[in-house]
Parts: C-alpha cells; structure tokens; sequence
C-alpha cells in the first residue's frame, strides 16, 4: 500500500497531507512566537520605569523592511498562481522576486544588527551617562564591554567616545545593578530617581565632539547586544529568531526555484503543492514581522 | 495474509526516491536510517527504555545517599569516582570510595526527573507505541510522512546523547532540578561556560524539536490516513489518546522552546530574562543588566508543564483501554464519554498550570482561579477511570501478564491521582508543598500508572511486532514483584511528606531530625528517618524485579514461543488484521471498516469477537 492522499486532497477533509502537516506546524510556531511576544509583555510592564528604551531603532529602516516583505507576500502568491495558470516562466520571476526580497531583508536587518553592535552606552565613575560610539586606536571598536577593557593581557588603557547628539535616545538604562549589602537598595534607589535624559543632556551639552576616557574611570561600557538590557535581549532574541525563519524559508524557495524546479516536469501537481505548502510558511513570516515592526520599532 | 504480504514489499513510497528496491535495503538503511514506522517506533522503544533503565540507576545511586547518608556507595562506588572525577565522588571516613557529593546529588536529581520524563517515558508512550501501533489501528500504510518521523526519531536520540555527556564535562549535568527554576539555574555553575545547564538546554531544544515534528505526523496521520468507513466515533480509544497527546506536544512545548532560548541566552550571551535586577551569588554582585523576571521562567516552565502531565498518562490510558477491553472480553463501556473526557482534557489541561506555583506569591485572585480549573479537570479523568471499572463488570476476564498490569494500573492510577487533589487546593498545598508527598503523589501517577502501562503495552504488542509470545511465567513473576516494590516504594513517601519532609534534602532530613534538633517541636522523628532505609531497599528490590523482564524481553525475540495467527489475543482492531509481523506498506489490500473498535461477545455472533474490518 503507497501513502495516501500526497498529492490529491482527501475527500472529506479536502486537503492533502502536507498542507494539513503545515498549519499544524504553523499552529505550533504561532504558540512559540506567541510565548515571546508574552514574554516581551511581561517583561516590559515589570521594568522600572527607566529601564525600557525609546527610539533606538531606525523606524525608517524598519518600515522599509516591512514593505520588502509585505512585497514578497505578494509574489510569492504571483509564483503558485503562476503555476496554477501553468505559466512556469512567470513562476521562475515571481519566485526569484520573493527569493531577492527575502535576501534584502536579511541584509537590511544585519546592517541594523552590526549599527547596534558599534554603538555604546557608557556610565562613567563620575556618574555621566552616556550613548556613542567608541574608536580604539583610531578603529571604531565593536562589542567591547567594560570586562574587556580590563581583560588581562588585553587592557585597553583608553578609548575616543564620540557621544551622540541630545535627546536622540531616552531611556537607555544607566548601570549594572550593584547592591552591596545593605547600602545597595539606597544607591539603587538614588540612580533610579535621576531621570535618564537629563544626565544625557548634560553630558551631551558638555561634550558634543570626541572625548578621550581613561578605561580606570569607566564604570559601565556596553554594546547594544542582548547583555546591555533586557530590551536588547529581547529586541535580538526575537529579531534574530524571525531572520532565522526568514532565511530557512528562503533557502527552501531558493531550492524550489532552481535544482526543485525539475519536478514541475515530472509531477506538475506536487510541485504546486510544494509552492503552495512553502508559500504557506513564508505568509506566517510575514505576519510575524507585522506584529514585531510595531511592537519593537513604534510601541 | 502470508503470501500477500511478499507483494507490498514491491510497493514504493512516493516521496522518497532512493527507496525503490525494499527488499536490497542494507543493514544501515532498514534498522538505523528506517522511514518505516514500525522499525522507528522500535528504535524509539529501546532506546527510552535504555534511558528508563539509566533514570533509574541515577535514582538507586541518590537512594543510597538517602538511607546512608556520607557513607559510600557499596560496589559502584569506585566506577563513580573514575567516571565522574574526584570532585563530585569523595571518600568516606573510613576511607572507602563512592560518597557522592551535593552537586553530584543534585544532578542527579535533575537528571532523574529530565531522562525519565523527556527521554523515557514520552518516547515510549508516543514516540514507540504511537508509532508502531497508531498507523496499524487506523488502517494506514505508514505515518504520513515517513522521512520526517525518522528525522525526529534522530533529533530525540541526539538530544538523548547531548543529556547524557552532560555528565562528563567539567562542573558535571545540570544540577537545579528538572524544572530549571532560574536564577538558580543561570548562577549554579558560574565556574564553567558552557556549563551542565547549557548542555540540558541544547538537549531540551532537540528534544522539543523531535516532539513537534512528531507530534505534526501524528495528527496529520490519524486525520488524513484513516482506511475507509474509519470515522472518527469508530476510532480505537488509544488512537484518540495518541490524536489529544498530539496536540498537547504540539502547543505546549513551543513556550518551554521559547524559554530554553532564551535562559540559553542567559547561559550564553549574558542577558537577564529570568535574573531581576540586584542578584548577588557568593557575596558578589552579578554583573549583569537584571530587570528579569524569574516569575516567567516558571510560567514558561509550567505552562508546557501541566499539559506534559497528560502527554505522560493519556498514551497510558489509551494502551490499557485496549487491553481491558481485549481480556475482558467486553466492548468498552462509555466510549463517547471517554473520548470527549479525553478531549476535555486536553482543553482543560492549558489552564491549570500555575496550580504548581501557588507559593510563589502571585496573588490569591489568580491561584484561586488556577485552584478551580484544576478541580474541574479531575472530573473527565475521574470519567475515563469509571469507565474502566464498569468495562470489567460481568465480564470473562482473562488473567495473562499484559491484562495484570492493567488491572494494576487502575488503582496505582487512582492513589495518584486522588493524592493530587490536596494539591490542587492552595490552602492545603501550603503544607505539602515540595515534601516527599509531591514526589510520592506524581511518582503514583507515573511510575506504576503509566509504566505499568507501557509494560501492559509492552507484553500485549510483542507478539505483533516479533511474531513470539512473551514467557508467561516470567512475566507474571515480573508483574508480583514490581507491583509489591512499587507500593513499597511510593507509599511511606506519603508519610514522610504529610510529617514534613523536605522533597530536596541531600542528607535524607538528618538535619532537621529529632536527633540533631531535640528541642524542635517540628523536627523529623526517628521512624520518620528510618522510613529512608525501607525505601531505599525498596527501591533495590524493584531494580532485581525487573531482571526476568529485561532476560524474557530478549530472551523471548529469539526463543519465545511462535504465535499460531496474526490475531493472537483474539482482537477486534485493525493492528491485529495485518501479517505478522506487518511488512513494509503493513496491508496487501487498504482495509476497510465496517463496525466500532470494541465488538466483543456481540450475541449471536460465531466468535466472541468481530474484527473491524469483517463484514
């Protein structure tokens, strides 16, 4: 006996295996993207006041992105209708149109990725708060971090901080929590109450080109990477699962687009299952960065 | 059927081109690269039944420690300490090898809970059952889609060997219990990156992995591949079981996935989803952001949690329904009940989770809600089991190995989960709350419920799956002794728990004994201690009961006694109406159905049995 019910839809249920197999791996994605969303919410309503970051991503960049993708949402139906209507030269166009798009994202999202990673919040002893950029021996640095200022073997005695322009950011979290026994909730509590932006103006005003800081004086450097915040945590976290989805479904087209493609010789009808099934998953892409573009970038 | 069965080998999978010779498979293709069901759902049988084994031991070693507290461990003692370093297995006073430490205690305590429920018991009530039984009940060649069912059989046993190498890397496995609770599960081994708690989360990835991508052909199978007249009303019960298992694989382990990532990146990367903010470890300020919420971690945890319960118990259910029917000789009673109870708890099952966390101070408003759903649920699953008692009333029952298991599994079922209830309650959970109760309850609804089912499964499928019959003999002594062991086992766990005892205490309570704290009004008395030691030896005589099972089970692939039918057990289902053992493809012709699964006794009838597919 051969499996059923591969190619041709089961009367009663009037879906073939594969489509029903796909919306119930959608169904289990809804739930694994719905516990992040959740966490996201949760987290966010528990954070102090000032901890939660506003503007630090580009909202230009971002709704361009959602237009690439929002783009191929329409040609990746252009390429199964393509099919359906048996014109495979306007299938190979529609695909490789959502194939391109799917790369453009990818790349528009690590240039946003590798802008976080050169870009720094900086608490010095002094109490000054500030986000910038950092230059090592004329380098802009990436991912440095106050531990590794001090590494051992690898001290960076001092580092050029070109800090950002007033206002641009409000909100970054000033410094890592350090209670020392006792005194710790006082001094907590004495950061919390001084309001981000101001101490961010202030240093802004005082310093609006490079300023050369000594590494013994730094009390807090970090990168936008997931360590710097929970809002980065998360931002990463679920930016970087979504671009994971994005290129998996992107190197399934691509194989449909190009080696796949023979089996429209063979079995026409199984390859516009495949298409179909494929096309399934990339709309779920699609509407997941519909709920992360204004949760993350407008909200 | 024989001779049939020779032309369904010809037959070839569509969606898989390399197959198209079945009967020049090599070794490497038909045992250990197999898309068929039956050969993946015995890998998956063995394979969890070698970590049951493993589990064990892990918790036979924390025994010791329990009864003897720093002596060392008699006869393994010594492999210990060269497995597992000096560290972690120390000397005792008199010089003698094998005293595991706290942290070795701990992750085996992790361990334990890990292995036997993630890599033991749900692959062998779905992954082995559900696979080499769903497909053959519901009349279907194979799952729906073959490659996929290996890939996850793969993704489990990598998942399985990532767990196990935990224990070999510096700083050992995981030690904060199954549940992972953070921070302590992200600030326990700061030492070593990556660390045990690392490892566990990969492997829990993989292993969450292997259950969606099951639990997608699961369902996919059961709704697309029944034969014809197979509707669902005339479903076999385990089927259904299998189909509500499914679902609860499917959409609740996707939030444990989300919150493995991210603690991985807690672990990993040094963020703080589950740290809040001003977390000192050691004295010493941890020098992360914070602003986490170890709130969540357990919400995440739970969520898949509870549900994982039913995953546990429902395959179980479903395994001992078809054999009470079968030796009772009696169609089920209360079919439809059953299977809407077992849908209703399926629904119920995704709000009741945080009854597990009623002290962690997240308000009375929302335990008493969680209080109330978890009242509701023990009404469908009181259903099923009366169903099963009235199954056996006025019925002819015959008393072979897989029937007694059964049988034993209704009231071990029922200690267990009417244990649970004081639980469910957060007034009287305040009490019970992590002592030997907790343990004592869900063990009753694990150990000898649902393994006594997989071992009913076990005795009552091998003769379909090998074509010999398990000894009887052995099987019965088998069946005597791990029911007398279990009960000595579980049942003074109760007492320690209701006196107090403290379900994480390395020592076995000495600490907070009569004898260290005379003036304590509270302390834990002498036989309260002492109840340590039964248990222990207990427990030793449940490891040597199991020794006829493991010899009769190979013993029995070789030399057991050959089946004279297909239809050995004199079923009504499907599973029983294909060659033995069933060839690739399982059916020369698609069956099909024309009656419900349980046709037994049915008055003038020739036979006190009508198959399904029998006009």
């Amino acid at each position: 006996m051969d499996i059923p019910y591969t190619v041709k839809p089961r009367p009663d249920t009037g879906l073939y295996n594969a489509k029903v197999g796909i919306w119930l791996f959608l169904a289990s994605e809804v739930m694994l993207f719905g516990a992040l969303f959740s966490s996201y919410i949760l987290l966010r309503v528990g954070a102090e006041k000032l901890e939660w970051p506003h503007g630090v991503l580009n909202v230009y960049i971002g709704t361009f992105n959602t237009f690439v993708l929002i783009s191929s949402s329409i040609t990746v139906v252009m390429a199964w209708a393509s099919l359906k209507m048996n014109n495979f030269r306007n299938f190979k166009i529609f695909q490789g149109l959502t194939i391109m798009c799917a790369f453009l994202f990818l790349g528009v999202k690590s240039y946003e990725y590798s802008e976080k990673f050169k870009h720094y919040t900086l608490v010095l002893k002094d109490g000054r708060n500030m986000t910038g950029h950092v230059e090592v021996n004329g380098k802009t640095a990436f991912f440095l971090n106050d531990v590794k200022l001090n590494a051992k073997g690898h001290e960076i005695p001092e580092f050029t901080f070109h800090p950002d322009p007033v206002n641009a950011i409000s909100n970054i979290p000033l410094e890592k929590t350090e209670p020392t026994a006792g005194k710790g909730e006082a001094a907590k509590g004495e950061a919390k109450t001084e309001p981000a932006h101001e101490t961010h103006a202030e240093a802004g005003a005082a310093h609006h080109e490079a300023m050369v800081i000594k590494s013994s004086d730094v009390k807090r450097l970090s990168a936008f990477v997931p360590a710097h915040s929970t809002y980065f945590g998360i931002y990463f976290c679920i930016t970087g699962l979504h671009g994971l989805h994005v290129l998996g479904g992107a190197i399934v087209m691509f194989y449909f687009w190009m080696p796949g493609s023979k089996m429209w010789r063979t079995e026409p009808e199984r390859f516009i299952n495949r298409i179909e099934v494929s096309g399934l998953f990339w709309h779920f892409v699609d509407l997941v960065w519909i709920f992360l573009f204004p949760v993350l970038y407008l909200l | 059927m024989q001779s049939k069965s020779h032309d369904t080998h010809q037959h070839v999978d569509q969606s898989h081109g390399h197959d198209h010779h079945h009967e020049e498979l090599g070794f490497w293709k038909k045992y250990i690269f197999s898309t068929d069901h039956k050969v993946i759902g015995i890998q998956y049988g063995i394979t969890a039944l070698a970590f049951l084994f493993f589990g064990f031991t892990l918790m036979m070693v924390m025994r010791w420690q329990l009864a003897y507290p720093g002596k060392a461990v008699p006869i393994v003692g010594g492999l210990l300490q060269k497995l597992l370093g000096e560290e972690m297995v120390g000397k005792d006073a008199l010089g003698h090898i094998g005293v595991i430490s706290p942290d070795l205690y701990n992750s085996f305590g992790a361990m334990h809970g890990t292995i036997m429920v993630f890599l033991a018991i749900v692959p062998l009530a779905f992954g082995a059952f559900g696979n080499f039984v769903t497909p053959l009940q519901i009349g279907a060649p194979d799952m729906a889609f073959p490659r996929l069912n290996m890939a996850s059989y793969q993704a489990y046993f990598l998942g399985g060997v990532v767990m196990f190498c935990s224990f070999f890397i510096p700083g050992g496995a995981a030690k904060s219990g199954w549940t992972s609770y953070s921070p302590l599960a992200t600030v326990s081994d700061l030492g070593h990156r990556p660390n045990g708690q690392t490892f566990w989360l990969i492997g829990m990835v993989l292993l969450i992995s292997s259950s969606l991508l099951g639990a997608v052909n699961f369902i996919t199978t059961i709704i697309q591949l029944r034969t014809k007249g197979l509707n669902w009303m005339r479903l076999p019960f385990f089927v259904w079981a299998q189909f509500v298992t499914g679902f609860l694989l499917l959409l609740a382990f996707p939030p444990l996935e989300a919150a493995g990532i991210l603690q991985l990146m807690d672990n990993l990367l040094g963020t703080s989803f589950f740290l809040p903010s001003g977390l000192v470890v050691a004295g010493k300020a941890l020098g992360v952001s914070g602003g986490g919420s170890p709130l969540l971690w357990q919400h995440l945890f739970w969520f898949l949690g509870h549900p994982e319960v039913y995953v546990l118990i429902l395959p179980g259910m479903g395994i001992v329904c078809e054999i009470l029917c079968n030796n009772s000789r009696k169609p089920v009673w209360g079919y439809k009940s059953k299977v809407y109870s077992a849908l209703a708890i399926g629904f119920i099952s995704f709000i009741v989770w945080a009854h597990h966390m009623y002290l962690t101070g997240m308000g009375t408003k929302i335990s008493t809600f969680f209080q109330t759903t978890t009242m509701i649920i023990s009404i469908p699953s009181v259903i099923i089991l009366t169903c099963f008692f009235i199954t056996l009333w006025g019925g002819s029952i015959r008393f072979n190995t897989p029937m007694l298991f059964a049988l034993a599994f209704l009231p071990m079922f029922g200690i267990g989960g009417l244990t649970g209830l004081p639980l469910g309650f957060n007034a009287s959970d305040i009490a019970l709350h992590d002592s030997y109760y907790v343990i004592a309850h869900f063990h009753y609804v694990v150990a000898p419920g649902t393994i006594f089912a997989l071992f009913a499964g076990v005795y009552f499928w091998f003769p379909k799956a090998t074509g010999r019959m398990m000894n009887e003999f052995w099987g019965k002594v088998h069946f005597t002794f791990s029911f007398l062991f279990m009960n000595l086992v579980f049942m003074p766990m109760f007492f320690q728990g209701l006196a107090g005892m403290s379900r994480r205490m390395y020592d076995g309570g000495a600490t907070y004994s009569l004898a260290s704290n005379p003036d304590s009004i509270a302390a834990l008395s002498s036989s309260v201690i002492g109840l340590n030691k039964y248990i222990t030896h207990a427990a030793y005589g449940l490891a040597l009961a199991q020794i006829p099972f493991i010899i009769n089970f190979f013993w029995s692939i070789k030399k057991g006694k050959k089946v004279t039918s297909d239809n050995p057990w004199n079923a009504t289902t499907l599973d029983w109406q294909t060659p033995t053992p069933p060839p690739h493809g399982n059916f020369a012709t698609e069956p099909e159905v024309f009656r419900g699964p349980y046709e037994y006794s049915v008055p003038g009838h020739p036979t006190d049995f009508t198959p399904q597919n029998q006009k």
